[in-house]
């Protein structure tokens, strides 16, 4: 009786898992196996044409560029995000309120409008770019938008919110005594960093990695507006198969690319977490 | 030859809080030191300055002749366990002990050895490998102890590090305690709240109380001669007895003038003249009580009252016992089969008797002290009356 009640519960987070993510993820994925037609619907029957067009050389070096480009703003986020969140978490409660406030806040405004304003902060004539050339940090003729170092600078804007919530929640839960007890053994604040604070914290850097992972894989806004025509990533070339070339097919094809491109070192981090439990319990 | 600690002035504030009035006061070396007093009293704070992560405001610290008073917490000879153990959770055991000798940069076969002595001396050998959170609280307790001592600190500081630990584990716990201190013979400084805790294992006792030492000593001076009604309220049980000397006597004896009383003559050791207001403190086991009027004797105080409560707690009974305005608090300790005796029951018409040497006077007394003293309810419902009449004083 127990075990129905219980599964009465789960029932409807089962239910919207099973609707809402679980049939569209497996209607997408059997689109890739459809062939297209010229008119934006499938023709009948099953064709591995789409899934072929992965292998070209042009998507991998897409698939490349995606995976670098995600992997260093999640990085850089992360390197961004631990020193934040400490100072965070060694706050006083309500100046880490108000610090919190002031992460969040930029998240209430529209996400393109953001991306805009990257292109005034950054464009030919704008000041930083003045202000760079003037102190003969760049070349008048360095372009700051429009290339790879422009869509990583507002990757890293755009996502590493979402790196500090996971490592604010952790820290602000972490036994700072820890810093005490192993000063007290000898050791030096940076010492204590290293070797207690960052293998305790491990775990919510990898959640804050996954978190900014996810959302930087699938951007297509950013290269689209920031990026220049040699960065497309693999988000921009399922946008334009969706919306230009109506090839539903080749786009589900990208999207299986993208998934399993997550989907790696998404189960890699949650079999090392079983391990982790089953180790300490 | 083992550390000691010198307190020189040691002042600490914490905004409107004072943890740490001008204490002085020495910690031999090698010795069992604790330092006892309520929650709140600074008692954390005198630690925390010695480990290094407060400094005072004003004043010095020495531990071994060396003033520490600026030395950053990983330059200082001690080793701290910490109220909540603070083990480091994603190391095993063997780790967690081997810390500190690491830090140390010591030679891997040499840590090997000293952590698995300490794992000996802990007895905890079997389970070296298991993580903290696999441990249970008396286990974890032990491997704090051995993750401080395996550095051979000059001085090891506890802070309340059994209070997290169930009454029996607790008193195991403490005589495992001092066994590691005859063990290891270093000086341990010892934080707690609970003066069953420190009567039991220190050699002195520095009493801390709204940031001051009100006494320090040996266990048995605090309690036989309190100078302060706290000391005497917080370490024990006593009655106070407000009184002004009426006469200097025979000796150095005072006959005192207590309202509701006879006079009561007490040892008068404070040179006192007559006129004075003094304060007794008369401690509950050093009563006799009787119902057959005792013999009469120069040097005894002998008075008749009324029981008003009896608390039987087997090996002993605490009377109540009313005369006049006071109620006095009468231990009496069985040392004989109870049921062959006529019982001292509600209602009856006793008599009380201490020897004069048992009533020691007080040099400082604070009214909100009597609040300490563990007494029956007059009436259904005072005890919270009690309480907030005690707190709003706390508060002024």
């Amino acid at each position: 009786m127990r075990r129905f009640r219980e599964w009465l519960l789960t029932l409807p987070s089962f239910g919207w898992l099973l609707f809402f993510f679980f049939i569209p993820a497996c209607i997408v994925y059997t689109f890739a196996f459809k062939q297209a037609d010229i008119t934006g619907t499938t023709l009948p029957g099953w064709s591995f044409n789409s899934i072929l067009t992965l292998f070209e050389k042009q998507t991998l070096v897409l698939a490349w560029r995606t995976v670098w480009l995600c992997g260093i703003t999640t990085l850089i986020s992360i390197f961004i995000a631990i020193p934040m969140s400490l100072h965070m978490a060694l706050s006083p409660p309500a100046l880490q309120r108000k610090l919190l406030l002031l992460i969040m806040i930029p998240l209430w405004s529209s996400f393109i409008v953001r991306i805009f304003a990257w292109k005034i902060v950054l464009h030919p004539e704008g000041f930083v770019k003045g202000a760079l050339v003037y102190f003969g940090l760049i070349e008048k003729s360095t372009p700051l938008l429009y290339n790879d170092l422009a869509i990583l600078a507002v990757m890293v804007y755009s996502y590493f919110p979402f790196a500090i919530l996971p490592l604010y929640s952790a820290a602000s839960k972490f036994d700072f005594h820890l810093f005490e007890a192993a000063m007290d053994l000898g050791a030096t604040w940076q010492r204590t960093f290293f070797t207690v604070y960052l293998p305790v914290m491990f775990p919510a850097i990898l959640t804050a990695g996954l978190m900014v992972l996810i959302p930087a894989a699938g951007a297509y806004v950013i290269p689209e507006i920031v990026g220049g025509s040699g960065s497309e990533m693999l988000g921009n070339i399922i946008a334009r198969r969706v919306l230009l070339n109506r090839n539903l097919p080749e786009a589900s094809a990208f999207s299986l690319l993208l998934s399993a491109l997550i989907f790696v070192p998404a189960v890699m981090i949650s079999r090392w977490r079983t391990s982790q439990i089953k180790r300490y319990n | 030859m083992a550390a000691s600690i010198v307190f020189d002035n040691v002042s600490k504030r914490f905004g409107p809080v004072t943890a740490a009035n001008n204490v002085s006061f020495t910690v031999e070396g090698g010795s069992f030191f604790s330092i006892l007093g309520p929650s709140g009293c600074g008692k954390t704070t005198l630690l925390r300055m010695v480990a290094g992560f407060d400094t005072p405001d004003s004043g010095k610290i020495y531990i071994d002749g060396q003033d520490v008073t600026k030395l950053p917490p990983n330059q200082r000879p001690v080793n701290t366990v910490f109220q909540s153990y603070a083990l480091f959770p994603h190391l095993s055991l063997r780790e967690n002990i081997a810390f500190g000798l690491k830090i140390a940069k010591k030679d891997p076969s040499f840590i090997r050895q000293e952590v698995d002595k300490m794992l000996s001396l802990i007895q905890m050998e079997a389970i070296a490998d298991k993580f903290p959170s696999q441990l249970s609280g008396g286990q974890r307790q032990r491997a704090a102890i051995a993750r401080a001592l395996v550095n051979r600190p000059k001085v090891l500081l506890l802070d309340e590090p059994i209070s997290a630990l169930d009454l029996k584990l607790r008193q195991k716990m403490l005589l495992e305690l001092d066994l590691i201190h005859d063990e290891v013979g270093i000086t341990f400084l010892y934080i707690t709240h609970d003066q069953t805790e420190a009567m039991a294992v220190s050699d002195e006792i520095a009493v801390l109380h709204q940031g001051i030492v009100e006494q320090a000593g040996r266990p048995c001076e605090l309690y036989e001669s309190p100078k302060s009604s706290f000391v005497a309220a917080f370490i024990g049980d006593t009655n106070f007895l407000d009184g002004t000397v009426s006469t200097t006597g025979v000796e150095e004896y005072s006959q005192l003038h207590i309202e509701d009383f006879p006079e009561v003559l007490c040892y008068n050791d404070k040179k006192l003249s007559p006129g004075e207001l003094i304060h007794l403190s008369v401690r509950p086991e050093k009563i006799r009580i009787s119902l057959e009027r005792p013999p009469e004797h120069t040097l005894h105080n002998c008075l008749q009252g009324t029981v008003e409560d009896v608390v039987y707690k087997g090996d002993h009974t605490k009377y109540w016992v009313r005369i006049g305005g006071h109620r006095l608090g009468v231990t009496q300790q069985h040392s004989r089969f109870l049921l062959d005796i006529k019982p001292i029951e509600w209602k009856d018409e006793v008599w009380v008797r201490w020897h004069a040497d048992d009533g020691y006077i007080l040099e400082r007394y604070d009214a909100v002290d009597e609040k300490l003293v563990e007494a029956p309810s007059e009436k259904v419902g005072s005890i919270e009356d009690e309480l907030e009449a005690a707190e709003e004083e706390a508060e002024q």
